[in-house]
């Protein structure tokens, strides 16, 4: 049985322009121990997922289910939810600087962390737990930065205390939502490591929510890449950096740079990412894919690619890469008749 | 810490001497007639020139203002005579003077209504917080709620209306009705020493507290609704529901913590003010504190007693904004006095 069984999640928003459709009927699931990653760009749904899952989303209108060791956490009550949080699950956030409480010292923060879930814990006790995580993460002199407040960290150490703080606990289970997004690059690697380091010492399952495939390629065992509110490919790490099907998974990859690539220029994704409020018609990312035809219209649900089952893609495309590629030249080919028309008329 | 300390108090002093050198030119400098209106006030409707002549002399009100200024700040020339009338010492002796009217000791006078209006002030000061503070969290928590709307309603009610005309309102209700039906809870107005009878000081206070507490407080609810709703859209309240706290300690320890810095400021802004006497709720319910002895003084050309006023008025506001700055440091760690 997985650790976590999202199915059908559902989000969506009331805002004074319309309903706003933030999660489309995800799912997922993470086994113990396991790295699933979540990659898309900004405003595809991945962090409203994670957190509507832990209840903190506020003024949200939810359905689906989040089976957490078998039991839904979207339908426990806050009381309920908050034995889970932080003792169970761990989660650390975006921007370390903002998400530790500026007025209280590191230490303090850890200290409340390990008292909240068990009060039976003594303060020194809580301390020496404190100092020790802190050590774990990798901050030097840990007996003394204990005594800092945050903005007396560096980016890096902060979000090192972030881990240390989500970590307390031995949690079965740790979301990090784009935890090295706003960190130096060289930093980025050295709190990857932090995190893999624990998770192969206590065993800990990890969601890792980025928009960076180079911590996807670094970390994930599983992969679900998402658009506009819905996954568009799920698969393993080696399946979605090779074997992929969907168009737009294959848009993130081309829009990468690579150490030692000989291309002239980076393909980044034409277009902005849909409104989630008028969404189009169809397919979400048909308006910026290169292989959209006359079937995009409908939308496609997530297709079990090959035989294993462990691959899906919601595209219509064919698996068969030679039938693929003449979809791509009917396509442009229609483009360049349309363009020629134009023309003709003016 | 220390060099701020003395920066702080010579600003103060400097911000003192100008005060009250603005108010000495306010009160001769633009009013040429000054001197005539103090010394034919104090001798009466039937004096004589000369008469006028002998007040003006012995209040050296003749003399140019530079040096009645000098005067102000070091006393009058000459020996005291004991059996005279007292002579001023100057201010930098700890002398702020003797009143043209009643011949009293400004000091003394001071001295006697300061405790009046202190009570004023911090009794109320403490209703408004409590008030304030309280309907501010539960709007902040449950916003456009209808306790929200409610709370808002009351602010924007309270906040609208003039003392003047909430106190008169609650004297016409709490004293006037409830007297002319036999129940005479709260007095028409007046002061008792707490010293000599505390629950007698407190229900003489009561309305007055509360006149200025309700006026103030609409303040503090939009204040504290506002900073608590931006503090709790902050990442480290979301941090704080993730470690799983319960969210009574997710609001307070964690959101009114953060959320109470600007309303520090607020208060010791406003607490430092009516410090300086609350005008119109004193004349209102007739406590003769400061505010009630400057309206007094103004009317009567009375200068020492405005400057004595204005004085401990002016050192309550630098004191009070002193101790914001040194709050401020103490409440934000990421403040660093300089």
């Amino acid at each position: 049985m997985a650790l976590l069984e999202v199915n059908d999640l559902q989000v969506s928003f009331s805002t004074p322009d319309g309903v706003l459709k933030a999660v489309r009927g995800l799912s997922f699931s993470v086994d113990e121990g396991k790295t699933l990653g979540i990659v898309g760009e900004s405003g595809s749904g991945k962090s409203v997922a994670t957190q509507t899952i832990m209840g903190l989303t506020q003024g949200a209108r939810i359905s689906g289910e989040a089976l957490f060791e078998g039991h839904d956490l979207l339908q426990m009550s806050t009381h309920q939810l908050q034995h889970i949080r932080g003792a169970q699950v761990g989660m650390i956030f975006q921007d370390p600087l903002s998400s530790l409480h500026p007025y209280y010292r590191v230490g303090w923060q850890l200290i409340e962390m390990i008292r909240a879930h068990d009060k039976s814990v003594g303060k020194h006790k809580a301390r020496d737990r404190a100092v020790e995580l802190l050590r774990l993460v990798g901050i030097p002199q840990p007996d003394r930065r204990v005594d800092d407040f945050p903005h007396q960290f560096s980016g890096g150490m902060r979000q090192r205390a972030m881990i240390a703080m989500a970590m307390a606990l031995n949690p079965k289970l740790v979301i990090a939502d784009e935890p090295t997004t706003a960190l130096d690059v060289t930093v980025q690697a050295q709190v990857l490591a932090v995190m893999k380091r624990l998770q192969e010492e206590f065993g800990t399952a990890i969601i890792m929510i980025t928009h960076d495939l180079g911590v996807i390629a670094d970390v994930a065992d599983d992969v679900v890449v998402m658009y506009a509110g819905k996954a568009m490919e799920t698969g393993d790490r080696s399946t979605i950096f090779y074997r992929h099907h969907n168009p737009y998974t294959e848009g993130l990859l081309l829009s990468l740079p690579a150490y030692g690539d000989d291309r002239e220029r980076l393909h980044p994704i034409s277009g902005q990412p849909p409104s989630l409020i008028t969404l189009p018609a169809g397919c979400p990312f048909r308006p910026r894919c290169p292989y959209a035809f006359d079937k995009c219209v409908e939308e496609p649900p997530l297709f079990d690619i090959g035989r294993a089952g462990d691959h899906q893609s919601a595209c219509w495309l064919p698996t068969d890469m030679r039938k693929r590629e003449k979809v791509r030249r009917d396509t442009l080919g229609k483009a360049a008749e349309v363009v020629a028309v134009d023309t003709s008329e003016v | 810490m220390v060099r701020f300390l003395i920066r702080r108090v010579l600003l103060g002093i400097f911000v003192l001497w100008v005060v009250s050198m603005a108010v000495f030119y306010l009160f001769f400098g633009l009013n040429k007639s000054g001197p005539n209106a103090v010394a034919s006030r104090i001798c009466g409707k039937q004096c004589t020139t000369q008469q006028i002549n002998a007040v003006k002399t012995r209040l050296h009100l003749n003399a140019p203002l530079p040096k009645q200024y000098w005067y102000f700040l070091f006393g009058y020339p000459g020996k005291d005579d004991p059996n005279g009338l007292p002579r001023n010492h100057g201010i930098l002796h700890g002398d702020l003077g003797y009143s043209y009217v009643n011949q009293q000791s400004v000091n003394t006078t001071i001295k006697q209504s300061f405790p009046i209006t202190l009570s004023l002030a911090v009794g109320s000061a403490v209703l408004w917080l409590a008030m304030g503070l309280a309907s501010g969290i539960l709007s902040a928590i449950r916003p456009r709620s209808l306790l929200d709307r409610t709370f808002t309603f009351l602010a924007l009610f309270f906040y609208s209306m003039p003392t003047f005309v909430l106190g008169v309102l609650l004297l016409l209700l709490l004293f006037y009705q409830l007297t002319v039906h036999g129940v005479s809870w709260f007095p028409a107005g007046g002061y008792v020493n707490l010293t000599d009878n505390p629950a007698e000081w407190a229900r003489h206070m009561l309305l007055p507290w509360f006149t200025l507490a309700a006026v103030t407080s609409a303040a503090y609810t939009r204040l504290t609704r506002g900073s608590m709703l931006d503090v709790l859209g902050e990442d480290y309240i979301r941090t704080a529901r993730a470690k799983g706290l319960t969210e009574r300690r997710v609001v307070f320890r964690h959101g009114l913590r953060a959320a109470l810095t600007p309303i520090v400021t607020q208060f010791g802004i406003d607490l430092g003010t009516l410090l300086g006497g609350a005008i119109i709720t004193e004349q209102v319910f007739n406590l003769p504190g400061l505010g009630f002895q400057a309206v007094r003084a103004i009317t009567s050309n009375d200068l020492p007693i405005i400057i004595g006023v204005v004085v401990i008025a002016t050192t309550a506001i630098v004191l009070a904004n002193l101790v914001i700055d040194i709050l401020y440091a103490v409440l934000d760690p990421r403040v660093r006095l300089h």
